[in-house]
């Protein structure tokens, strides 16, 4: 079963850079993938236009059985319900504490207040910070404050978990604590992950799914690869 | 269901968000209030010159004198083509002795010179006092009485009632001119404080998104905030109305400078005004942050 299938898409930006030459490319559901390139080869650009942050110029992406292309920017809540999304520099609520942060994500869907709590209190849980519920976000460690923005990507228990570069801040200990982070939530819900990344470790040590981009090409698209110059 | 649980977090999101970003809302709150301000004592003053304009148009009459020899059957006949008239609101009769007698009482001189008059030879004249329903067409009316049979001479203070008329239309079109343009202003710079405010929200709206919240779902609280604020700034400028324009009513014993330029009673004047400017605050702050809001919902 395929959930993204990306056809011909070519993305260039306002200015005339072009990001992404005639991508064709399929990924499964339940697949973990890294998507890796040094820097301005596409891969931000080629996450952003999962979720819709950036509309390709050319082609066809099919998010979920979802149009990206066709659908309208009031219309853009419908896919991201179905994805939850991990950015470097966390994006979290200054002033919402570690369980506020998490629960707004559901609490937008107007969910009710007992299906809020509990799925809220089940995803800080899988990461691990339970004992932190009632903290600020500066009161917590890069490394905590992402594992707060993965409750909150996934807390919708999304299909398709979308990640830029999310270790990118942290030091190696604590990038492999996000990166168990991921795998268990891959394993247990079965959540398709995409990340963006140039951690070598981390993508020699894991083993997974990989996408090689460069300038903009594909590259690369093996099952079991590694990091490679 | 899911509506109302929505709306009751966007209520209880607002609420939070007023107290939590407390500098900012103390801003907005600010503009707002010295804008109704101005706006209530506008408002304040368009009324009255509006009333004012009503109470001196009510004393507008024509006066109509018949000739002379008009007898009693004649003066019925003019009675009712005046109350057939389209402007004709009111009329009363008044005949010559009548107008004798009073004119006597009003004057020591007249009495004199007047009590030597029998009713067969008194000089004055048979009149009718009309007042008009529409005081703008009152030259045209006042030129059909002329053409009656029977009528000698119409009487409605023509050059300066003209004039006063155009002037009072000029001053009652300006004071609206002035409301209007002073509630946009306080639009434009409630917007604009909304938008200081929502700029520094910015992220949290973005998140929204990111976590797939509707637009509308975005929208509700920033909107219910804006009339929060709206309804906040508009406490003081209402205790104003209610206070100060009550303190000037007694203070000047409800008119200025001569009885005729009477104020309007404080009640329910003060309760009008205070409705309009509770709603004129509560429309301004929901505009103002919906506006604010869109910029930031294309991302």
């Amino acid at each position: 079963m395929e959930l993204i299938r990306i056809k011909n898409v070519t993305k260039q930006y306002k200015n005339g850079v072009t990001a992404i030459y005639d991508l064709s490319l399929s990924i499964k559901k339940g697949s973990f993938v890294f998507v890796i390139g040094g820097s301005g080869s596409g891969k931000s650009t080629f996450i952003k236009m999962l979720y819709r942050e950036e509309k390709p110029t050319k082609g066809e992406i099919i998010v979920g059985g979802l149009n990206v292309l066709k659908l309208r920017n009031k219309k853009v809540y419908k896919l991201r319900r179905k994805l939850g999304i991990v950015f470097q520099d966390y994006r979290l609520l200054p002033k919402s504490t570690v369980y506020e942060n998490v629960a707004f994500a559901i609490e937008v869907l107007g969910a009710r207040r007992d299906e809020i709590r509990k799925k809220t209190l089940k995803a800080i849980e899988l990461v691990g910070l339970k004992h932190k519920i009632h903290n600020y976000p500066d009161q917590l460690s890069g490394g905590e404050q992402q594992r707060v923005a993965i409750a909150r990507a996934i807390v919708n228990e999304p299909k398709l978990l979308l990640c830029d570069e999310p270790t990118g801040n942290l030091d190696p200990e604590m990038s492999m604590e996000i990166m168990q982070v991921l795998e268990q939530i891959n394993k247990s819900c079965g959540t398709t992950i995409i990340m963006a990344t140039h951690d070598k470790d981390i993508v020699n040590k894991m083993k997974k799914e990989v996408i090689v981009l460069k300038d903009g090409h594909l590259l690369k698209h093996v099952e079991k690869g590694e990091y490679e110059e | 269901m899911r509506f109302f649980r929505m709306l009751g977090r966007s209520i209880r999101d607002a609420f939070k968000s007023v107290f939590r970003n407390f500098s900012l809302s103390l801003a907005s709150i600010s503009c707002i209030i010295i804008t109704l301000l101005i706006v209530a004592v506008a408002i304040i003053l368009t009324f009255n010159v509006e009333n004012f304009t009503k109470e001196m148009e009510k004393d507008l009459t024509i006066v109509v004198f018949l000739n002379n020899n008009t007898t009693e059957d004649q003066v019925k006949d003019v009675q009712q083509k005046l109350e057939k008239m389209n402007n004709v609101e009111s009329l009363t009769y008044q005949s010559k002795n009548a107008v004798k007698e009073e004119m006597r009482k009003e004057n020591e001189v007249f009495n004199e010179v007047m009590s030597t008059w029998k009713d067969d030879d008194n000089p004055l004249k048979d009149t009718f006092q009309v007042k008009v329903k529409d005081v703008e067409k009152i030259k045209d009316t006042a030129l059909k009485i002329k053409k009656l049979d029977q009528v000698s001479v119409v009487n409605y203070g023509e050059a300066w009632v003209d004039k006063m008329i155009s002037m009072f239309s000029v001053i009652e079109k300006g004071a609206y001119g002035v409301v209007i343009a002073l509630i946009l202003v306080t639009v434009f710079l409630i917007v604009n404080t909304i938008k200081l405010t929502i700029f520094s929200r910015k992220r949290e709206i973005s998140i929204m998104r990111l976590v797939g919240a509707s637009n509308i779902a975005i929208k509700t609280p920033f909107i219910v905030e804006g009339m929060i604020l709206g309804c906040i700034g508009s406490i003081l400028p209402i205790l104003a109305v209610c206070f100060g324009y009550v303190a000037l009513y007694n203070h000047l014993n409800g008119y200025v400078y001569t009885e005729i330029i009477k104020l309007v009673e404080p009640e329910p004047f003060i309760y009008i005004v205070s409705g309009i400017i509770l709603i004129i605050g509560i429309l301004v702050g929901m505009i103002g942050s919906s506006s604010a809001v869109r910029k930031y919902l294309k991302v």
